[in-house]
């Protein structure tokens, strides 16, 4: 079985763009800001699997220390956002 | 040997992540929303994780020592993955419900009775303490 991984990454990577593209669709159609966020934490998901991804794709490991501190930093992003809509619309006044 | 797993698991990554946001446009309301995006773009980005790290373990295997830091790094990454991506879900959805989004066509909300009640108390408590 002789297969071009890196041509397989690059392609699932690819694949993931295009579908971070939809998922951004959702942030501008969203009705609610919560659904803008949904989207936000879709978006920061996919690039952080397609770092993983292109770092097979153009043989740099380091891609995927750059994809671990990506994770890291949004998930702090999304916890500020979170805590910034209890301050802003909810009853924790 | 190991060629077959690490395609398996590019394709259940595909497959996954396509779910994911097909169910981020099709669901009605925030809640299940977040439901279908988190659950499956998580499962997804781990399985393409797994591939990378298989990837880098056959490499190492076949004798390109460089692949091995590859196969570490990547698990860490899965596993910062696996740790945060439910804590920012969780922060969302608890956000969402106090800035009092009510799920569509829900009939009952006991968890915003039961706050009601608890914050008022606490509230009560409070002013208590201050005067």
């Amino acid at each position: 079985m002789n297969v071009d991984f890196p041509l397989v990454f690059l392609f699932l990577s690819a694949y993931s763009a295009i579908l971070m593209l939809v998922a951004a669709l959702r942030g501008v159609l969203g009705p609610t800001l919560p659904d803008r966020v949904v989207s936000l934490d879709t978006i920061n998901t996919l690039v952080v699997a397609t770092m993983v991804t292109l770092a097979v794709a153009f043989k740099q490991i380091i891609y995927v220390d750059i994809a671990i501190v990506y994770a890291l930093l949004s998930f702090i992003t999304t916890l500020y956002i979170a805590k910034y809509m209890e301050m802003k619309m909810g009853v924790g006044k | 040997m190991i060629e077959p797993l690490i395609l398996a698991c590019v394709a259940i990554s595909m497959i996954f992540n396509t779910l994911g946001v097909i169910g981020l446009h099709r669901f009605p309301d925030v809640y299940t929303r977040l439901h279908a995006a988190t659950k499956c773009t998580t499962f997804g980005s781990i399985f393409a994780t797994i591939a990378v790290a298989a990837y880098g373990f056959g490499q190492w295997y076949y004798g390109n020592a460089a692949y091995g830091n590859m196969t570490a790094h990547a698990i860490f990454a899965l596993l910062a993955l696996l740790i945060t991506n439910p804590t920012g879900a969780h922060a969302i959805a608890r956000a969402a419900h106090l800035s009092g989004i009510s799920p569509k066509r829900a009939v009952v909300d006991i968890l915003e009775e039961d706050r009601k009640k608890t914050g008022s108390k606490k509230r009560e408590e409070a002013k208590g303490v201050e005067s």
